[in-house]
């Protein structure tokens, strides 16, 4: 392969990579909060997809990406108020359990609201032709939205949870939630939140790749998958490891991809994430010793 | 010693930084009681899982009747012949106290799974056998009205019993205790000494982490200090009781 | 005799299959056979997981993919075209034992492929080596870790079966022969062997539940139940607790199987929407609704639902309702459906496996 191909390569790598890093850290909040793991969370990428994709009949494009986030970000907390909370006794299994059932019923919901058909928000600039030369390769300019969208929502977060008091909060939870009550935090009001995050986020991110991945009813659960593997390679919680891991995973599969059947791409993240649990469930950059992972 | 029947040597462990258990060597004859006390936080339940395989030390061995058991996880431990209560009953709640004390033959059977799925005949001979043990023992500790409760429903005493009834039916020849007082009153204890004692004269050497200095008094015949999870001193209780060393640690400096 | 007062349930669902087998032949509606013969395959895989996740206590999100193995294993086996091989050693060698044979499929072309015994019997041999290799590093794992890379189990074979041109991709496999049990005793699709098919998946299925109710009331049940309880206390009695989790997760590998072979043969075909993610979903909604450890309730509501399902109640809404039905469920009664005070007496009789 010459330079602009493996530019290119690296470019789609990354950009999907990118993506899934958001899903993995959307994972790390919803997990550092609460110690759930919200399988559902792949379909908040789409859900903000498709109501864009809606919005944007009436409303122009950026105030449409707007809604999206908004209304997703609503269904993220009444997801977590009429289900999670709901949930007294919590035993893992259980949780499990739910938040599936929660990623079913939003993919039903999807299929009954938008129907099985693949759809996509237009390009944010440009067209679908329009390129952008790099090192002798040809980017779309919404490669270059993706890269930009999802540094912006990384390096966001990473002083909202070091430096405001609401991601402080949300951080006391996850280490001792009992704690964090008697410290006066409003320990069932950071879960919500933590829920609401987890979805704007998506939602954004869902926005953000439309144009280049198209969208369609189905597609939450193999992202949820893939940036559960994410999430895991980096260590459960870790999310800028997570970043790291995605833009890893994106790599890896864009370049499966340029050597092999495209079949196999599906099959790499699902081998990788079979091996990382197998051998290493801390994650490529977590501590090995971490006894909580394994039962007896 | 000829008569050990456990023996660790120099067992050491950490966690991270923390010297949780520091070159603790004990020993505990055949047919005697040993006690282990000590502040809080001196490493006995430490020093417990450490016995139990439940946790690895990182230098040093457990000897079992002069075998080397320091490897062995608890499942292995557990066959060789030693039986452990918890700090925390950890009764099988939705079960039944006939079925939680008939578990405790499970290292004593052996019927696996294909003879349980054809419930072959060698099965009934041994469930029945299984039965008549657990509800022997069960009628000696005086629990035969409970057999068929559920465990979660008896009264914190009685589950206490309850687990004692298991690891008995273990036919264990290794008793370890911890804290078995724990949640007790006045009298609930002094049964449990009684209990132990008959325990001991069953055959069954016993070795019991405990904070009650009365049941310590009135059952062990040794008792090992530990602070700070080293071993301070060991001797009989009523010597080990007026150590000034061990006063110091339990209550502190007189020139504090 | 005490030992068999727990087959006293076993006896009453089979008087009650033959009841009902009369009742439909008698009214002429005996097309709703089909699906009781389907919805009894499908059972065996919600018996087996029953025994995993309600008795130790392990989730498996991939149980389809057992399924599958066992199913596509077997129409691989009968279906693939050794003709070309004929002369072969190896083939004449098989040929003079029987295991393979010659045989004329449907638009009367020869074939040359296996018998459907060898092919059980290598498809049950594979689902075990695969249950060992998949078991062993899984079955370590807590909770989250372990639905997962169930649930990556069961992609996998997804993906592998959709994508192998010898499993026929998306179309699957067909033309898989009956399979024939003994001589007179077939496993059939065909309508004029609707009521034999019936009364063999109801054998099969009593037979499974013997076995699992067996296994429950013995010495490894109570010790399954132990390690559910309390795995650490279990631990300390001597219960070889990964041991014990990881031959449970095989045999309920083993009985997924044995449901994907008989489906298979019975239908004449597989296809890869048996290994969906929402197939494995559904088995465990099937165990969670009826009461984890309640086998007699998974049994049930495994033939309810799959029943319904199969006939179309639910329409395009199938998967909604099971993901509604298990939300539910988990939010109310997470001990299932059967288990909630009002029927606790209904459920005495044939009620929860206990000593």
């Amino acid at each position: 392969m010459d330079l602009p191909q493996v530019v290119q390569y690296c470019f789609a790598g990354v950009t999907v990579g990118s993506i899934y890093a958001i899903v993995a850290i959307g994972f790390n909040i919803i997990y550092n909060t609460t110690g759930i793991i919200n399988f559902a969370q792949g379909e908040f990428l789409i859900v903000g997809a498709m109501l864009a994709i809606s919005f944007n009949h009436f409303v122009p494009l950026p105030v449409a990406i707007f809604l999206a986030v908004v209304v997703t970000t609503i269904i993220g907390g009444l997801v977590e108020i009429v289900f999670i909370r709901q949930v007294r006794n919590a035993s893992v299994l259980r949780l499990i359990v739910i938040t599936i059932g929660i990623s079913i019923l939003m993919r039903e919901a999807m299929l009954h609201i938008w129907d099985e058909k693949v759809r996509s928000l237009p390009y944010f600039t440009g067209t679908g032709v329009s390129t952008v030369t790099i090192l002798g390769a040809h980017i779309s300019p919404q490669v270059l939205w993706v890269l930009g969208v999802s540094a912006i929502i990384v390096m966001g977060l990473t002083p909202f949870f070091r430096f405001t008091l609401t991601g402080r909060a949300m951080r006391g939870c996850a280490d001792d939630r009992m704690a964090a009550r008697l410290c006066g935090i409003n320990d069932r009001w950071m879960v919500t939140l933590s829920f609401m995050l987890s979805a704007g986020i998506g939602a954004l991110a869902g926005c953000v790749i439309s144009p280049v991945t198209q969208t369609q009813y189905d597609m939450g659960a193999p992202l949820a998958i893939k940036g559960f593997t994410v999430a895991i390679l980096g260590g459960l919680g870790n999310s800028m490891a997570a970043v790291a891991a995605g833009l890893m995973l994106g790599l890896v599969e864009a370049f499966t991809m340029s050597q092999f059947d495209v079949a196999y791409k599906e099959a790499v993240s699902i081998v990788i994430l079979l091996l990382i649990l197998v051998f290493r469930p801390s994650g490529l950059f977590g501590k090995s010793e971490i006894a909580a992972m394994r039962a007896l | 010693m000829p008569d050990a029947l456990l023996e660790t040597k120099g067992l050491h462990r950490f966690f991270g930084g923390l010297h949780a258990v520091n070159d603790v060597s004990i020993t505990v004859p055949r047919g005697t009681i040993k006690g282990v006390i000590g502040p809080n936080g001196a490493g006995k339940t430490t020093l417990f899982n450490l016995i139990a395989g439940t946790i690895q030390p990182h230098n040093g061995e457990v000897f079992f009747r002069d075998k080397k058991i320091t490897a062995l996880k608890p499942h292995a431990v557990a066959s060789r012949g030693i039986a452990r209560t918890f700090q925390t009953t950890k009764l099988f709640s939705h079960m039944t106290v006939l079925e939680n004390v008939m578990m405790g033959r499970h290292s004593r059977t052996r019927c696996g799974f294909i003879s349980g799925m054809l419930n072959l005949p060698c099965t009934w001979r041994e469930d029945k056998q299984t039965t008549e043990i657990a509800l022997s023992i069960l009628k000696d500790l005086g629990l035969t009205e409970y057999a068929s409760e559920t465990a979660c429903n008896l009264p914190f005493g009685r589950q206490r019993l309850v687990e004692f009834a298991r690891a008995l039916a273990m036919e264990p020849q290794l008793l370890l205790l911890d804290e078995p007082a724990a949640g007790l009153n006045i009298y609930e204890t002094k049964e449990l000494a009684k209990l132990i004692l008959w325990i001991r004269d069953r055959g069954v050497t016993c070795l019991v982490v405990e904070h009650d200095m009365s049941l310590v008094m009135a059952i062990c015949d040794d008792v090992v200090v530990l602070d700070q999870g080293r071993k301070i001193t060991e001797g009989p209780p009523r010597t080990v009781q007026r150590n000034p060393e061990v006063i110091r640690i339990y209550l502190g400096d007189s020139d504090a | 005799m005490t030992h068999f007062r727990r087959y006293i349930p076993i006896i009453a669902v089979a008087v009650g299959v033959i009841i009902l087998q009369v009742v439909l032949s008698g009214t002429r509606s005996t097309y709703y056979m089909t699906q009781l013969t389907m919805s009894a395959y499908y059972a065996l895989v919600v018996i087996g997981l029953c025994l995993l996740m309600g008795y130790a206590g392990q989730v498996s999100l991939g149980h389809a993919g057992f399924f599958a193995i066992g199913g596509y294993t077997v129409a691989v086996l009968t279906t693939f075209n050794l003709i070309v091989y004929r002369d072969t050693p190896l083939i004449s060698l098989c040929r003079s034992l029987g295991l393979v044979v010659q045989r004329q499929d449907i638009y009367g072309a020869d074939i040359l492929a296996f018998s459907p015994w060898p092919a059980f019997v290598v498809a049950i041999l594979l689902t075990i080596v695969i249950a060992f290799m998949i078991g062993l590093p899984v079955i370590r794992l807590k909770g989250h870790y372990m639905a997962m890379a169930t649930l990556g189990f069961g992609l996998i074979i997804y993906r592998i079966v959709l994508g192998g041109s010898i499993f026929g991709q998306a179309d699957g496999t067909s033309n898989v022969p009956p399979f024939r049990i003994i001589d007179g005793l077939e496993v059939n699709g065909r309508t004029a062997f609707r009521i034999e098919s019936y009364y063999i998946a109801w054998f099969v299925v009593l037979a499974a539940m013997t076995l699992a109710i067996n296994l429950v009331h013995s010495r490894v049940g109570r010790a399954l139940r132990s390690i559910h309880e309390n795995e650490e206390a279990a631990h300390s009695l001597g219960v070889n607790t990964y041991r014990y989790k990881l031959l449970v997760f095989v045999v309920s590998a083993i009985f997924a199987a044995v449901g994907g072979i008989l489906l298979t043969h019975y239908n004449g075909s597989i296809g890869p929407s048996e290994v969906t993610v929402m197939k494995s979903v559904r088995y465990l909604v099937i165990v969670a609704v009826g009461g984890m450890a309640n086998l007699w309730g998974a049994l049930f509501m495994g033939v309810l639902l799959n029943f319904l399902s199969l006939r179309g109640v639910f329409g395009s809404y199938d998967d909604a309702v099971f993901a509604i039905i298990l939300i539910a469920i988990m939010l109310f009664s997470p001990q299932g459906l059967l288990r909630l005070p009002r029927f606790r007496k209904v459920t005495s009789l044939p009620g929860r496996a206990n000593a």
